[in-house]
C-alpha cells in the first residue's frame, strides 16, 4: 500500500448530489457527461468521447509491461421518453430501461433538457372502483402532465426522470439514480487517486440500462487486460413480513461492497474474486457476496469483447433502486472506494498468470 | 475411448469453473498438440499444424476452428439458512423437474442432496426457489459451503449395451470426440485449432472470444443434439445408433450449406453413416463462430443424445466412434468452401 485511501468528505458528497440531481436517461447522458469531463480532465493523460458518448479516460502508470485495467461505471439512468403529444401539456410516454409501472403513478417528474416539472397522475380514489384499484395501471392509461404553459418547452422524444432531490439523512443518503451515479462518483475519485504502476482506463459508459451497449464499444476501444464494473445493486434486506428468514436479500445495507460471483450476464473471473476478497481481508475492509442470480452489469459486455477480458463487478448496495427514491449508506460507499483503491494498488500482472 | 469418456464425464466443472476439466483435457492432449494456450476466459486451445501426407499441398491450407465445450450445467449457492440448508440458483439450463432427490458434488468435495419444500399441490412443478440442498449439517456455521460455491450433478458413468449414460455427456462426449480425433489424425494440410471452450451453457461465451482470437476460415462445433426416438417424444428425425448428425439448422444457426455439403459428401465417400439434423430448441458454439468478426462459414457435427440436461444423458457408442471417424476424414483432406 503506497498511497492513502481517498476519503468521502463533504466535497465528494456534494459532487454526488450534483450527479444524482442531473438527468441522464439512457441515450441522453449529456448532463452527467459534462460533470464527469469537468472533474476528470485535470487528472487524466487522455480524455476521449467516443461515437456513442462514452467518456474514455486514460491515466498512464510508470514502468514496463504495465497492466491495462478498465474500470466502468455507467452514466445513464432508467426513465421515460415522451412518445405522443396529446396537447395541453399531456404526453404519452414509454419506459427506458427496467421500470416497474407500479412505481410511476403519482410521481413528480422532470422533463426534457430544461427540467420542466410534470406529474404522472391517476384517477383519484373517489372516482375509481375497488376492482380498478386492484389492477396495475398500464402504460396506455398513464400520461405525463406538464400543464399547457410548459407544453411548448417539451416535445416527443424528450426524456423524463423522477424529480427527487438528493438528501443526506445522517449516515444514509437518498436520491434518484444512485444506480449508477455512485459508481460514477467512485470512479471519479479513482481517476483523481490513480495507482502509479498500471494504466488506468476509466470508462464512463452510456446506455447500460438498455443492454450494456456503451460498455461493449468502450471495451473494444480500450482493449484492457482485465476489468472491473462499478455499479449499484439492489438491497432487498428488510425483514420478511412474517418474521421468517429473508433468503432473497440480494445484498444488505451496511455490509460493505458487494462482490459478484455470478449474475445473469457474467461469471466473474474467480481469480479476481479471490483477489478482491484477500485485498479486503488484508486491509480490514468489510465486504459481502452478492447473491448469485439474474441481472447484469457492464461486465457482461466487457468480458466477451475481442479475445475475452477477465472481469468482476463490485457494487454499492442500495435499497429501492429503479424507483423514485433510493437509499444507500455512506459507509458502504466509503468501503467500496477503499476496496477498489486498495485493489488497484495491489494489482500485478501475476494475477493473470495464475490458474483461473 | 470408453475410459477417456468415463474420466471426462465424472469430472465436475460447471460453467465458469472449468479448471478441473481443463487440467484433465490438457494432460490428454499435451503430447499431441503443436501448441497449447489458455485464453483470457479459460478456453483451452490446441493447435495442430500441417503434418504428414498432404502438408505441402498448395493453396489448400485452411485455418479451421473446432469447438467442444468443457463446461456442464450446475448450481450455485445463494444462501445458507439458519439450519444449514443451502438455497441455490442454476448455472445453465437446469430443469427443475430433474432435480428432486438428485445429488450434487461441490468443487470443494462437499456432497449434498436436493430437497423440496412442501408443495400446495402434488401435481405442480416446484420452482428452483422452492428447493434446497441438504449437506447433512444442522446449522449455518458448520456448513461446508458458502454463498457463491458451485456444484454439478453427481451420477456415475454406466453402459447399457451399446449405450453410454452419464451426466455431462453434453458436451464431454464432444470433448472426447475432439481428443480422439486429434490422436487418430495422421495427416492434414490445415492449421487446426481444437478449442475446448468454456461457458457454453450460459450463453456461448467462451466460443465468442475464442473465435475472435483465432479468426478462422472455417468453423465446426462438436456438440450433442436431441432425438425423436423415445416414447411420445418431440418430432425429430434424429435417433440413437443411426450415425452422427450433420446439423442443417438449429434455433440459433443456419449451417453454411457448403459446410453441410462438404460433411455429407465426406461421410458418403468414406461410407460413414450419418443423419441430417434440424433442432428446434437450442444452439451451439457454432453460432458464435459463424457471426464472429466478418463472418465464418460454419457447421456442427452432432452426437445424438437422449435426456439432455438430465443427470443421465444417453449416447450410442457407435455414433461416437463414427463421429470421430468422420471428423478425421474431414480434417485429413483439402477443403474448398466458397
Amino acid at each position: 500500500m503506497n498511497a492513502a485511501t481517498p476519503k468521502i468528505t463533504t466535497d465528494q458528497i456534494r459532487l454526488l448530489e450534483r450527479l444524482t440531481n442531473a438527468c441522464a436517461v439512457s441515450g441522453d447522458e449529456g448532463e452527467v457527461r459534462s460533470i464527469v469531463l469537468e472533474q476528470v480532465r485535470p487528472h487524466a493523460d487522455e480524455v476521449k468521447i467516443d461515437a456513442l458518448g462514452n467518456v474514455l479516460v486514460t491515466h498512464h502508470g510508470k514502468g514496463e509491461n504495465r497492466l491495462r485495467v478498465m474500470l466502468a461505471a455507467h452514466m445513464d439512468e432508467v426513465g421515460l421518453m415522451l412518445t405522443n403529444d396529446e396537447e395541453d401539456g399531456i404526453f404519452r410516454f414509454d419506459t427506458v430501461g427496467g421500470l416497474d409501472l407500479r412505481q410511476l403513478v403519482g410521481k413528480a417528474m422532470l422533463v426534457g433538457g430544461e427540467h420542466i416539472p410534470g406529474v404522472i397522475g391517476a384517477r383519484p380514489i373517489h372516482l375509481s372502483t375497488p376492482e380498478e384499484r386492484k389492477q396495475t395501471l398500464t402504460l396506455d392509461t398513464l400520461r405525463i402532465d406538464v400543464g399547457p404553459g410548459n407544453s411548448a418547452k417539451v416535445k416527443v422524444g424528450d426524456r423524463a426522470t423522477f424529480a427527487t432531490p438528493f438528501k443526506r439523512l445522517g449516515s444514509s443518503l437518498q436520491a434518484k439514480a444512485f444506480d449508477d451515479r455512485l459508481g460514477v462518483a467512485t470512479l471519479i475519485e479513482l481517476v483523481k487517486n490513480p495507482p502509479d504502476h498500471l494504466d488506468l482506463l476509466a470508462a464512463f459508459t452510456v446506455q447500460e440500462e438498455v443492454g450494456l451497449r456503451g460498455a461493449r464499444v468502450a471495451a473494444y476501444t480500450l482493449d484492457p487486460h482485465l476489468a472491473f464494473a462499478l455499479d449499484c445493486t439492489p438491497a432487498n434486506d428488510l425483514p420478511a413480513w412474517d418474521g421468517s428468514e429473508n433468503e432473497q436479500y440480494n445484498t444488505r445495507l451496511g455490509a460493505g461492497p458487494a462482490l459478484y460471483i455470478a449474475d445473469g450476464s457474467t461469471i466473474s473471473d474467480p481469480r479476481l474474486v479471490r483477489f478482491l476478497m484477500q485485498t479486503a481481508q488484508t486491509a480490514g475492509i468489510p465486504y459481502q457476496v452478492r447473491q448469485p442470480g439474474g441481472g447484469g452489469t457492464d461486465a457482461g459486455a466487457i468480458h466477451k469483447q475481442r479475445q475475452g477480458v477477465p472481469s468482476v463487478s463490485i457494487s454499492v448496495p442500495g435499497r429501492y433502486l429503479h424507483t423514485a427514491v433510493s437509499l444507500v449508506r455512506l459507509a458502504d460507499w466509503q468501503n467500496s472506494l477503499a476496496l477498489l483503491h486498495a485493489a488497484l494498488q495491489a494489482l500485478t500482472p501475476e494475477i493473470l498468470a495464475a490458474e483461473r | 475411448m470408453k475410459a477417456l469418456i468415463q474420466k471426462l464425464v465424472e469430472t465436475f466443472s460447471p460453467s465458469g469453473f472449468e479448471s478441473p476439466i481443463r487440467q484433465i483435457v490438457r494432460t490428454e492432449i499435451e503430447q499431441i498438440a503443436d501448441e497449447i494456450q489458455v485464453d483470457a476466459l479459460g478456453n483451452l486451445i490446441a493447435r495442430i499444424g500441417p503434418r504428414g501426407e498432404g502438408q505441402h499441398s498448395q493453396g489448400t491450407r485452411q485455418k479451421i476452428m473446432l469447438a467442444a465445450h468443457m463446461d456442464e450445467i450446475g448450481v450455485i449457492v445463494t444462501h445458507i439458512d439458519d439450519n444449514g440448508f443451502a438455497r441455490f440458483t442454476t448455472l445453465g439450463g437446469v430443469q427443475p423437474r430433474n432435480l428432486s432427490g438428485g445429488r450434487v458434488r461441490f468443487l470443494n468435495g462437499a456432497a449434498g442432496v436436493i430437497g423440496i419444500e412442501r408443495l400446495e399441490k402434488v401435481t405442480e412443478l416446484p420452482t428452483i426457489q422452492q428447493m434446497f440442498i441438504d449437506l447433512g449439517g444442522s446449522e449455518r456455521k458448520s456448513c461446508p459451503v458458502q454463498v457463491g460455491d458451485v456444484a454439478a450433478f453427481e451420477r456415475p458413468f454406466a453402459e447399457l449395451g451399446s449405450r453410454l449414460i452419464a451426466k455431462s455427456m453434453d458436451d464431454r462426449i464432444g470433448v472426447a470426440v475432439l481428443i480422439e480425433a486429434m490422436r487418430q489424425l495422421k495427416h492434414t494440410p490445415h492449421d487446426l485449432y481444437f478449442v475446448f471452450s468454456v461457458q457454453e451453457e450460459v450463453g456461448l461465451r467462451g466460443a465468442t472470444t475464442a473465435a475472435f482470437g483465432i479468426d478462422p476460415d472455417l468453423g465446426l462445433a462438436v456438440d450433442v443434439t436431441g432425438t425423436g426416438d423415445t416414447p411420445k417424444s418431440i418430432k425429430m428425425e434424429v435417433g440413437l445408433g443411426k450415425g452422427p448428425a450433420i446439423k442443417v439448422r438449429d434455433e440459433g444457426m443456419l449451417s453454411d450449406p457448403r459446410v453441410v455439403d462438404w460433411m455429407v459428401k465426406t461421410a458418403e465417400k468414406a461410407k460413414i453413416p450419418y443423419q441430417l439434423e434440424i433442432l428446434e430448441r437450442g444452439t451451439t458454439d457454432a453460432r458464435m463462430i459463424q457471426i464472429s468478426r466478418a463472418g465464418v462459414p460454419s457447421g456442427c457435427l452432432s452426437i445424438p443424445c437422449r435426456y439432455i440436461h438430465s443427470p443421465s444423458e444417453m449416447v450410442d457408442y457407435q455414433d461416437v466412434l463414427h463421429a470421430v471417424q468422420l471428423l478425421v476424414q474431414l480434417l485429413s483432406q483439402p477443403v474448398k468452401i466458397g
